[in-house]
């Protein structure tokens, strides 16, 4: 099989029905797009294929190779995404394991859409879990890379 | 006594995996329990945390405690730096490997800041005074003249300095100082004890890089997935792997045999099927077909245990375990009497990183590297199974993908490590989702009954209350059917009212799942019974329950319940240490409702509520906003204060606030794991939902009540008051009063 992952022709060995999730992680040591439920309902998995966002659990080496697929280790060559920027800005991770779905997820949105309504980031983030609850940090981020003065949580000593 | 000392560069190498030179320090930490206890231990002994300062200046600080999203990784390292005069950008951030002489690692039970604080802040000190040492010996002046600020010694009679990394190898070679001559700052010099330092793996994570127990990866490995009993303790009768064998990629099939015995830490009885990759041992898995065996358990249906524990704790009388005054004849006579049963369902941890880990076996030497909260165990653990020295047996810590208590058990490790022992080559057991929520050490379900007396003013005069809910010590001891005072202690039999007259009962729950401990543990069904019988009583008596509340806990007082029958645990720590103050209490309650329009006049259909809880010694309030329509529950605010005395660092603490009250708000709207046939009805996160984003409120506040107390615990004490908060709101909007979790049983969410 032959994909085209971050910018680059990679040849694998494997079955085409194999879904891309196990191949980034197993074979091409591709570890930061994560595994959480296998069945499409948790985002943490999430890649893009020509620039869209879609979940690599379910997504086949076949369906993949049909386009460019894009990891979070090859969003930016050095974390100036501004949704990665954005991220470390509002401190949004707790344990971590969730965000480059979540990231991956932000900015197929905001490829799309530059200046999404708070709806239409709910809408698109909710195939977007996160145990440990970092959403009010994630619309922050989100909503700073468009809007000056961003919705933080306003926290009080 | 010396409670920080010096250590070779040999010991450090053995407990971190890494070379170190110039000056290291250990200091000897609690082993859970009481700090003072520590004091009294022979000196010398069990040197287990270290700073050491390198040649080149940096100053590399161990970690000891597991991160799974709580910031600790970063806010103890930050407490040492402080005291010492490090500077933060040169710290360097060393995780710990098991090993006993750290005292206790378990990382679980929100304390690590509480246990650790002071003898975190004594290491620096120590580490400043030997350095402040070897400069004065270099210049050949008094200590006295001697000043360490920002990474370098000053001389204050001269403009000579010296950095930190130039001063390593002398401070390497002087005895460790007298505590007394290590003296702590004062608060005003605070340098980063109370400021919000970034995480230390912000960067990885927003890159990807960050490495948790599923991106462990060594060379040769291979990859295991495990079909285990569907019910507890059931037996493998037959099972046939031929079709599994065919799947492209499958090299080996193994059973995997229970340990007799109670459950425990011990692996679920499976067969594991080894791959080249993940994919094919999944895929090989599903072909696998198995027949088990009966258990004692196969047979367990939830709603029916449910029914059962209800009908007893409402049936009559249970174990008398709190009592204070006559509650039967204060009931007798008062003015207005008002009972309620309460229930709370099993639940599940459903960290977004499933159980993991990875196992390498050569000879008599096991290395295991596992997102675990419990190195320790996990070490001793591993080592029994594979009946192995436990020195031989060494745990590499990584990121936990979350935990939430699930990952304080090893028996994923153990897996890992008897397949990699079976097969000769490194193995990475990977839980499903399905595996996860299936074969969980639940949160215990739980029954409770409530009654109480007012009088004529509406004052509560009598307070009887009833538990049933399997406790955790019967996952190590069927023989336990009835919960530890430990659990009692977590807002059920500690409740800090004023009530002349109080009984607390518990009844017996036999355990029929594996329980463990999930955030904030017994305190969810407890504060939801309590939180929520509050509130109706307030609306009994026709009072604002914001103002009952207050006056149901009265006069600011130190509680000490040992009068009364009652084994309050305390979480461990003494009350001389950590008073249960209710002024304290009383004090987040207030400035709860100070920060919001409490009282303010909804359109229908909208309402506001709240409860309070101490847990893990500290105390924290949360108001919830909701709005029902239609059928339709959606949380529309959610407000928390929090006083957990000193904070290390602000702006974890309100990321805790913020995602534990998230936490308990998918509890109340969605959390339920069922059972029927000893098999849970939920495997994944299409049936068992955790909180959406579109289901997270615009709104949600945080506040922290300056304090100067000793730390208490964070991680978990944001959780307890969500459910009640939001039942009693939705009381407030509708009328009706929801009794049972999840609320999602009764609306839309
Ligand atoms: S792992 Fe792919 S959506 Fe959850
Ligand atoms: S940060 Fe932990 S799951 Fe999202």
């Amino acid at each position: 099989m032959k994909l085209t992952i971050n910018g680059k022709t990679v040849e694998l060995d494997a079955e085409p029905d194999m879904p891309l999730l196990w191949a980034l992680r197993d074979m091409l040591g591709l570890r930061g797009t994560k595994y959480a439920c296998g069945m499409g309902v948790c985002g943490s998995c999430t890649v893009h294929l020509d620039g869209e966002a879609v979940r690599s659990c379910q997504l086949t080496l076949e369906g993949a190779a049909e386009g460019e697929i894009t990891t979070i280790e090859g969003l930016s060559e050095d974390g100036s995404h501004p949704l990665q920027v954005a991220w470390r800005e509002h401190n949004v991770p707790q344990c971590g394991y969730c965000q480059p779905g979540q990231i991956m997820s932000a900015s197929a949105l905001l490829a799309a859409n530059a200046a999404p309504s708070d709806t239409e980031i709910n809408n698109m983030m909710a195939g977007n879990l996160c145990r440990c609850g970092t959403y009010p940090r994630i619309r922050a981020a989100i909503k700073s890379t468009f809007a000056n003065a961003a919705a933080a949580p306003e926290d009080e000593q | 006594m010396n409670i920080v000392s010096k250590l070779s560069r040999r010991r450090f190498l053995q407990l971190t995996g890494i070379s170190a030179s110039g000056l290291v320090l250990g200091g000897i930490l609690p082993a859970g329990g009481s700090l003072a206890g520590i004091l009294d231990r022979p000196a010398g002994k069990e040197l287990n945390i270290f700073v050491s300062v390198t040649p080149d200046g940096t100053v590399e600080i161990i970690a000891h405690r597991s991160e799974m999203g709580t910031g600790i990784r970063t806010g103890l390292p930050q407490v040492v730096a402080d005291e010492m005069e490090a500077d933060w950008h040169r710290v360097k951030v060393i995780q710990a490997l098991a090993n006993t002489e750290y005292g206790s690692q378990n990382t679980d039970g929100s304390r690590s800041v509480r246990d650790f604080y002071t003898v975190m802040r004594q290491m620096g000190a120590v580490a400043k005074h030997m350095l402040e040492q070897a400069a004065a010996d270099t210049w050949d002046v008094e200590i006295s003249e001697c000043v360490a600020r920002n990474h370098a010694v000053h001389h204050l009679n001269s403009n000579r300095h010296l950095g930190f990394g130039e001063l390593a190898q002398r401070a390497a070679r002087l005895e460790t100082p007298e505590p007394e001559s290590a003296v702590l700052k004062s608060a005003d010099d605070f340098r980063y004890i109370g400021s919000s330092i970034p995480i230390v793996d912000l960067e990885d994570i927003t890159l990807g890089k960050a490495v948790y127990g599923t991106d462990v990866h060594l060379p040769d490995m291979l990859y295991a997935s495990i079909e285990r009993s569907p019910w507890l303790q059931g037996k493998i009768a037959s099972y046939d792997a031929a079709e599994a064998k065919k799947v492209k990629g499958v090299l080996d099939v193994v059973e995997l045999k229970a340990e007799p015995g109670p459950p425990g830490f011990n692996p679920i009885e499976g067969v594991a099927v080894i791959a080249t990759n993940t994919f094919s041992a999944q895929r090989g898995r599903e072909k696998l077909s198995i027949n088990w065996s009966e258990s004692a358990h196969s047979e367990h249906n939830s709603s029916d245990y449910l029914d059962e524990l209800a009908g007893r704790v409402k049936g009559g009388p249970g174990k008398v375990r709190r009592e204070r005054g006559e509650v039967d004849a204060a009931l007798a006579e008062a003015e207005t009497v008002v009972e309620a049963s309460y229930r709370t369902p099993y639940l599940a941890h459903a960290s977004m990183e499933p159980p993991v880990a990875t196992a390498r076996v050569e000879g008599d030497r096991c290395e295991v590297w596992a997102p675990t909260q419990g190195p320790q165990a996990t070490q001793r653990e591993v080592a029994r199974a594979l009946k192995l020295e436990i020195e031989n047996v060494t745990v590499h810590v990584t990121l936990l993908g979350g935990a939430f208590g699930r990952k304080s058990k090893p028996d994923f490790s153990i897996e890992a490590a008897r397949l990699a022992a079976h097969v000769g080559k490194p193995v990475q057991v990977l839980w499903t989702r399905e595996d996860d929520i299936r074969h969980d050490y639940f949160h215990a379900c739980s029954a409770q009954y409530y009654k109480a007396g007012l009088d004529h003013e509406g004052t509560v005069t009598a307070w009887l209350a009833r538990e049933a809910a399997p406790p955790i010590p019967a996952t190590f001891d069927p023989g336990v059917t009835m919960m530890s005072s430990g659990g009692l202690s977590q807002g059920f039999a500690n409740v800090p009212f004023v009530t002349p007259n109080l009984r607390m009962e518990s009844h017996e729950a036999p355990a029929h799942v594996r329980i463990g401990w999930l955030r904030s543990v017994y305190n969810i069904p407890y504060a939801f019974g309590v939180g929520s019988f509050v509130d109706e009583l307030a609306h009994a008596a026709g009072k604002d329950p914001a103002e009952f509340w207050l006056e149901l806990i009265g006069r600011d007082r130190l509680l000490d319940f040992s009068d009364e029958g009652f084994d309050y645990s305390n979480y461990g720590r003494s009350l001389a240490d950590f008073p249960y103050d209710t002024a304290r209490t009383k004090g987040v309650l207030r400035k709860l409702v100070d920060s919001i329009p409490w009282g303010e006049i909804l359109p229908s259909g909208q309402g506001w509520g709240l409860s309070v809880a101490h847990s893990f010694l500290s105390d924290v309030a949360v108001a919830s906003k909701v709005e029902v329509k239609d059928g339709r529950l959606k949380v529309l605010e959610l407000h928390g204060v929090i006083d957990a005395g000193r904070v290390v660092n602000p702006d974890r603490v309100h990321a805790q606030m913020e995602g534990g009250m998230i936490f308990g708000m998918s509890l109340a709207l969605n959390g339920e794991i069922t059972f029927a046939e000893g098999k849970t009805g939920q495997f994944n996160f299409h049936n068992y939902p955790i909180a959406r984003m579109d289901q997270t409120p615009a709104i949600i506040r945080s506040h922290i009540t300056p304090s100067t107390a000793a730390p208490s615990g964070v991680g978990e004490p944001p959780t307890p008051p969500v459910a009640p908060s939001i039942a009693n709101a939705v009381f407030a909007a509708t009328g009706k009063r929801i009794r049972e979790l999840p609320l999602g049983k009764h609306f839309d969410v």
